[in-house]
């Protein structure tokens, strides 16, 4: 995973909220084997006339929002299934980061496995956000995950929480898995006294 | 100190918890599906990692398979290289895999229970939201994304947060012909989509202790559909009589072993939750969603919601956008809708007894016309038995199809689906935009609910009939 840098980049505006999985990739495009190429099919019901034109109605087909690094969306990002292909479709798109009140639990887990830092601001501050860019379209937000901080031109900035560990591992770009194996023999100890523990399991 | 059930089980899979990192959560049953795993096996190759325990997983393909002609090669080239990609990282890791020509094929979440391979007091995970099923049996059981299947696998634990606990209490009795999916749908009405984000669910009360155990599975599966990532009814006799036997069940001198540790596990009494939320099930008429997301419900004896009913501007929003895309008119009577397609089937409401329900609703009737009706049993086992007990005869007089399980039209991944416009009376778990085919129009409803609407060719007052 690629280390999470400070940068300043144009913010993309979607103001939507409850927007699902589904909707980020449908599913038609959840047949492939790999983990890459999903970019092309994000919000694809969305982003497409059925003939396969651009559909210049929907908001990040916006000239202004190409290029975007952030994503500024309404609460509830993500809802539904946990396929993984979301947040994949949403990185190899060109998102790193995502800007909403709220987000569904195993999408918020899936994003950080991808490099992708979803912030949680509070609704006063996401409304500010979505105004400045709706006024000032190609807008750049500046995002400090070393400081937790949102930079805006507008004066719109804000700081965030993150929980250390998340921030970490985003910051060091380290594999989860490497470091919970870390702790191989203490797993090995609870797998010892889980099999005296329930031995039908193991049997 | 008192606990509830979430906290019994959480504490008891501890293996690591120490400052500065999440905590380390065991888990006892891994299960998996052609779709969101094959990314996983090939990280797991690419770093030189084993599957640790590969006796906790049990594999099927569900997603992707098709409901008739299944001795035909799969049409769709993807689709078919995912199969048999699923086909060979199980035999390339020695996993019990139930493939598509295996009698015990089926559902992942329908297969699952069928064999006893969960059991109250686990840790249960899946690349799957709707592994919340499996918190029927008191087993903590939540969905997981590709990146945490190959976490499992390498290391058969979990870095989590630990969740919040919400008590959901459904005390009275369900009127004649509403169900566990009824309640389901009402809880997600009530406290929407988001309500449950950051809680673990559980589900107590009256009407929860008279559901089946079938009936408990429904519930839990929909979970996730008020955003909590699991549900849990604690164990009780049905649970235990229904684990008994099964394949994996615990047997012999373990029995006992097994019994006293799951009756250990239910919440203390006046163990605190964080949030409670209740019910009467009384007041719980059939449901019937309306929108685009499961919280757009109401009772079929209502009306279309319009936009302006919403004090909230986001909600008003939302059900604007959701009555064109669902091409709704406001305060258009539920019973007034016309249908084109339905469906019975899925992880929710793919079990023998769905199908019961609606076979008791579907004899005698005939399906309306310009109406297609699809009955897709959740797995092998449940086609059988529905088979003996005659209710496929019983479909098909009526002018059902009667197919082959898998997720078919739950999520429409496998070909089974509407086209732009038609309208689904449907027993599966989500409504979204696109769900069940691009332009597609999903109403979310019981199995009792769907056969009546089969009939009829619009939604009806079941308690009418």
């Amino acid at each position: 995973m690629e280390p999470y840098k400070k940068h300043e980049s144009i913010a993309a505006l979607m103001n939507r909220s409850n927007v699902d999985t589904d909707q980020i990739i449908p599913k038609q495009f959840l047949k492939k084997v790999e983990r890459s190429g999903f970019g092309q099919h994000l919000f694809h019901d969305w982003r497409f006339n059925d003939n396969g034109s651009d559909n210049i109605e929907f908001e990040l087909n916006k000239p202004a929002f190409k290029d975007a690094k952030i994503l500024v969306v309404g609460d509830n990002f993500g809802c539904g299934s946990s396929r993984e292909h979301a947040p994949w479709a949403i990185a190899d798109y060109g998102f790193n980061t995502i800007i909403s009140t709220s987000y569904a639990d195993i999408f918020y887990n899936n994003c950080f496995k991808n490099g992708i830092l979803a912030i949680k601001a509070d609704k006063d501050q996401l409304d500010k956000l979505m105004a400045e860019i709706a006024a000032n379209e190609g807008v750049r937000f500046v995002v400090d995950l070393e400081n937790q901080q949102v930079t805006t031109p507008g004066g719109n900035g804000f700081s965030f929480d993150i929980d250390p560990f998340r921030k970490g591992n985003l910051l060091s770009g380290l594999d989860d898995i490497g470091l919970t194996l870390k702790h191989v023999d203490k797993i090995t100890q609870y797998e010892q006294q889980h099999k005296q523990n329930f031995p039908w399991l193991w049997a | 100190m008192k606990k509830t059930m979430y906290e019994k089980i959480w504490d008891s899979h501890l293996v690591v918890d120490e400052a500065g990192q999440a905590p380390l959560l065991y888990v006892d049953r891994h299960l998996m599906h052609e779709v969101t795993s094959p990314q996983a096996f090939e990280g797991l190759r690419l770093s030189g990692r084993k599957v640790r325990n590969p006796h906790s997983i049990l594999a099927t393909m569900d997603h992707c398979v098709p409901t008739k002609n299944r001795d035909l090669p799969i049409a769709d080239p993807i689709a078919k290289k995912q199969i048999e990609t699923m086909a060979e990282n199980c035999r390339e890791n020695g996993l019990n895999l139930y493939d598509m020509k295996n009698p015990n094929n089926g559902v992942i979440h329908v297969v699952v229970p069928e064999h006893g391979f969960v059991h109250p007091g686990m840790v249960v995970v899946c690349g799957d939201s709707h592994t919340a099923t499996h918190g029927a049996f008191g087993a903590l059981a939540f969905g997981i994304g590709t990146s945490e299947v190959e976490h499992v696998m390498a290391t058969q634990t979990l870095p989590q947060k630990k969740s919040k606990t919400m008590q959901v209490v459904v005390n009275g009795e369900l009127s004649k012909y509403a169900s566990a999916k009824d309640i389901a749908l009402a809880i997600t009405g009530k406290i929407g989509t988001a309500g449950g984000t950051g809680y673990v669910i559980e589900y107590t009360g009256s009407a929860i202790r008279e559901l089946s155990m079938e009936g408990r599975m429904t519930l839990c599966n929909m979970a996730i559909e008020a955003g909590a990532r699991a549900g849990l009814v604690a164990p009780d006799e049905k649970t235990y009589e229904y684990i008994k036997g099964r394949e994996f069940a615990p047997a012999g001198q373990y029995w006992d072993q097994a019994l006293a540790y799951w009756k250990s596990l239910p919440s203390d009494e006046d163990a605190v939750f964080d949030a409670t939320v209740t019910l009467d099930a009384a007041d719980i008429a059939p449901q019937v969603s309306w929108g685009t997301s499961p919280e757009q419900v109401v009772g079929v004896d209502s009306v279309v919601p319009a936009p302006e009913s919403f004090a909230d501007e986001t909600k008003r929003q939302a059900c604007e956008s959701a009555l064109a895309y669902m091409g709704l008119t406001a305060n258009t009577k539920i019973t007034d809708i016309a249908i084109d397609y339905v469906f019975i089937g899925s992880c929710t409401n793919g079990r023998i007894e769905d199908f019961r329900i609606a076979a008791e609703v579907a004899k005698g009737t005939k399906v309306a016309g310009g109406v297609t009706a699809i009955a897709v049993p959740g797995s092998y086992h449940v086609k059988q038995q529905a088979e003996a007990e005659g209710l496929d005869k019983i479909f098909t007089d009526a002018g059902w199809e009667w197919r082959e399980p898998g997720c078919s039209m739950c999520l429409a991944m496998n070909g089974d689906e509407l086209t732009k416009g038609q309208r689904c009376a449907s027993t599966s778990n989500r409504n979204f935009e696109g769900r069940q085919g691009k332009g597609g129009r999903t109403h979310l409803v019981s199995p009792a609910m769907a056969a009546a609407a089969a009939a009829a060719g619009h939604f009806v007052d079941i308690r009418k009939l």
